[in-house]
């Protein structure tokens, strides 16, 4: 194998992850406050779908992203009025609002399958990206992938040291509890899941805009739920996350690796390692019962009514 | 807020029937409003949504041909649903069925023997089964969430699908389609309606609701499926074997949904394609909780849910519409559903005591 081929697959990992990355970020601070939302796949794919068609109609990429991230925090206010504000299930309301963000965005972007747009062009940071091995994977990469570094160091520290942060995860420990102490357990609920739809949405406008610029039905190829899988592999730790996030980078592009060095192998067979991965790693974390329970925020999932 | 939920003490029985109702309702005129935004004369655009499809005999006949492999998926995820095991894997495990099935059809080419079609079945519940078992499995074995691993598997099976389809399983003579070649008389489902594509497959469903309502309501196993849904610490103490019930709720789901892809493949389809389902397995999902996880409730609610899916296809031809209108008004039915099932726990009361509440304290 040579330095060329590990330098690009390197840096085509991090590319690869940034999506899960980002909407790994986002579920995670939703369940620390205690709300599952499964509904990624569908705010991905609202956002992608919404960022491509307001960037192929205005030409501008910064106006496609935003309102990615307005499309993606809509339909988590959609799941919360429903879930947070009816008490109803959340795994019932998250699949729901999977089921309809898949028909919606393909609904409303029936019309532009197949259109090339120009997408996000990466950029390029003078000697630094010239390093070898590492300088194409951290500085020659997009703007939303610098980003992506800013939104984990955000939700670290976030976690780590500040006040909301430590509400939060109050709120998902234990909401009784935290209403008790006078923590505004609802409020707080409804913007986890506002920030957690937001970086759906993000996601979704990096797959649209930057990562394959065009719009497919479906396209985010469960990436969404592969991101679920990530929050529990990292045991609810950001820190965990990125390293998740890049390996599963690197188990969707193997078919360039193995297509690079020559081996015949199907692309069918190739395209279910990431799902097969995703699989393993939910096995290995998950057979400690002891540790993930101890993991897992106490009232995940659980809702949380006042007067109950 | 103006709204206040306020809890019922006892869960109310009759919103629990209401609620699918009134969901259906309100997907009604939410549609309605959805296709004046769209340009379409609301009442007409229904009309060909809901109506049209099934206006003459050959409508009816497709939709038990798209009710069937609804109906079978939907069943057997109610009682995983009824034992709280969420399985989210109706596709994957509707798709192994079809491969299973194809497998052996295949392999029976040139036969022509009473044995075939249901060998042909039997394979695809095995296929499906097994495929189910394995997220049991895993759940038992290792703890690993069953909802994140039955999507998974969804993927994987597709792609395992795929990769059958576009190599040993593919049609020498088909032109180099990703297809099988068709199947023999003997492996097809026989026709039910002559001149329709109705087969028996619709019959398979049928007896499969009784039979899981007979299990449900009559038999230990299904008393053992109840008591672990609702405590499962009861089943604990009761000395429920909680992982076999896991397994077999698993297994019966999934061969159900096996099923289903192989009456696909040895019905309709007649071969093994790439597009076996159009999300049967996600639309079983929906159906099961607009079905009230009941027997009952699910022929109802599939018959809704094949109507839905012709009503798709002729708003295609006729309005002119995506065919993705089939997924958002499923979405939509499941989101209603969701939030009329609040009435079933909760009072809704406006939010107006506040100020009699501070004159009656001062």
């Amino acid at each position: 194998m040579d330095i060329d081929l590990i330098t690009n697959v390197l840096y085509a990992m991090v590319r690869t992850g940034t999506p899960l990355l980002i909407v790994a970020l986002g579920e995670l601070v939703c369940e620390r406050s205690g709300v599952l939302n499964l509904g990624q796949e569908g705010m991905m794919l609202m956002g992608a779908v919404v960022g491509f068609i307001v960037t192929l109609t205005t030409g501008s990429l910064l106006l496609g992203f935003i309102l990615a991230i307005v499309a993606g925090m809509l339909m988590s206010m959609l799941f919360a009025a429903i879930a947070l504000g009816l008490n109803a299930n959340q795994v019932a309301t998250g699949l729901a609002l999977t089921i309809f963000g898949t028909g919606l965005s393909a609904f409303i972007g029936a019309a532009y399958v197949g259109t090339p747009i120009t997408g996000l062009e990466p950029i390029a940071i003078p000697y630094l990206s010239e390093i070898p091995l590492i300088g194409k994977m951290l500085f020659a990469q997009d703007l939303v992938v610098y980003l992506s570094f800013g939104l984990f160091g955000l939700v670290f520290w976030f976690f780590k040291s500040s006040r909301l942060g430590l509400t939060v995860k109050a709120v998902g420990e234990n909401p009784h509890a935290a209403n008790s102490l006078g923590l505004p357990v609802m409020r707080t609920r409804y913007l986890a899941v506002a920030f957690g739809g937001g970086m759906a949405g993000l996601a979704g406008g990096y797959l649209s805009l930057a990562y394959t610029p065009l719009w497919a039905e479906n396209m985010t190829a469960g990436r969404g739920w592969i991101a679920l899988a990530l929050v529990v592999f990292a045991t609810w730790r950001a820190d965990r996350i990125i390293f998740g996030a890049y390996l599963f980078g690197l188990a969707s592009i193997l078919n360039l690796v193995v297509q690079g060095l020559g081996y015949p192998v199907s692309p069918n067979l190739l395209a279910m390692m990431p799902y097969a991965a995703t699989v393993l790693v939910l096995v290995m974390i998950s057979s400690n019962v002891m540790k993930s329970k101890m993991y897992t925020p106490m009232w995940l999932g659980k809702p949380f009514h006042p007067h109950t | 807020m103006f709204l206040k939920l306020e809890p019922r003490g006892e869960a109310s029985r009759a919103m629990s029937y209401l609620s699918p109702l009134l969901a259906g309702l309100l997907t009604l005129l939410s549609g309605g409003i959805f296709f004046v935004f769209l340009g379409h004369d609301p009442i007409d655009a229904l009309r060909i949504f809901l109506v049209a499809p099934v206006e003459d005999l050959y409508g009816f006949a497709e939709l038990c041909v798209k009710a069937a492999p609804i109906m079978l998926c939907a069943i057997g995820l109610a009682v995983a649903f009824k034992a709280q095991v969420w399985n989210i894997g109706a596709e994957g495990q509707l798709l192994i069925g079809g491969l299973a099935a194809s497998a052996v059809a295949l392999q029976l080419l040139e036969v022509e023997s009473f044995w075939a079609l249901p060998l042909v079945l039997l394979s695809g519940m095995l296929g499906g089964g097994l495929w189910g078992l394995l997220a049991a499995w895993l759940r038992n074995r290792f703890n690993a969430n069953e909802i994140l691993t039955t999507i998974m598997f969804n993927y994987i099976a597709l792609y395992l699908l795929l990769y059958f389809v576009h190599g040993s399983f593919k049609d020498p003579d088909g032109y180099g389609f990703p297809a099988s070649a068709i199947f023999a008389d003997s492996s097809l489902l026989p026709i039910l309606i002559e001149d329709t594509r109705m087969h028996i497959g619709i019959l398979f469903a049928l007896l499969a609701v009784v039979i899981i309502w007979v299990m449900l309501s009559r038999s230990f196993i299904g008393f053992q499926i109840k008591v672990l849904g609702l405590d499962s610490n009861a089943a604990k103490l009761a000395g429920f074997k909680h992982k076999r019930l896991v397994a077999v709720v698993m297994i019966i789901s999934g061969a159900l949904a096996g099923l289903a892809g192989a009456g696909e493949g040895a019905g309709p389809l007649e071969q093994l394609v790439p597009s076996i389902s159009p999300g049967y397995g996600y639309a079983a999902i929906i159906v099961a909780f607009l079905g009230r996880l009941h027997p009952v409730g699910i022929f109802f609610a599939s018959l809704l849910m094949a109507l839905i899916y012709l009503g798709g296809e002729l708003a295609q031809i006729e309005l002119n519409l995506p065919l993705a209108v089939t997924s958002l008004f499923q979405g939509m039915l499941l989101f209603y559903l969701l939030a009329c099932d609040v009435f079933i726990n909760f009072k809704v009361k406006f939010n107006r005591p506040q100020i009699s509440a501070t004159l009656e304290n001062s």
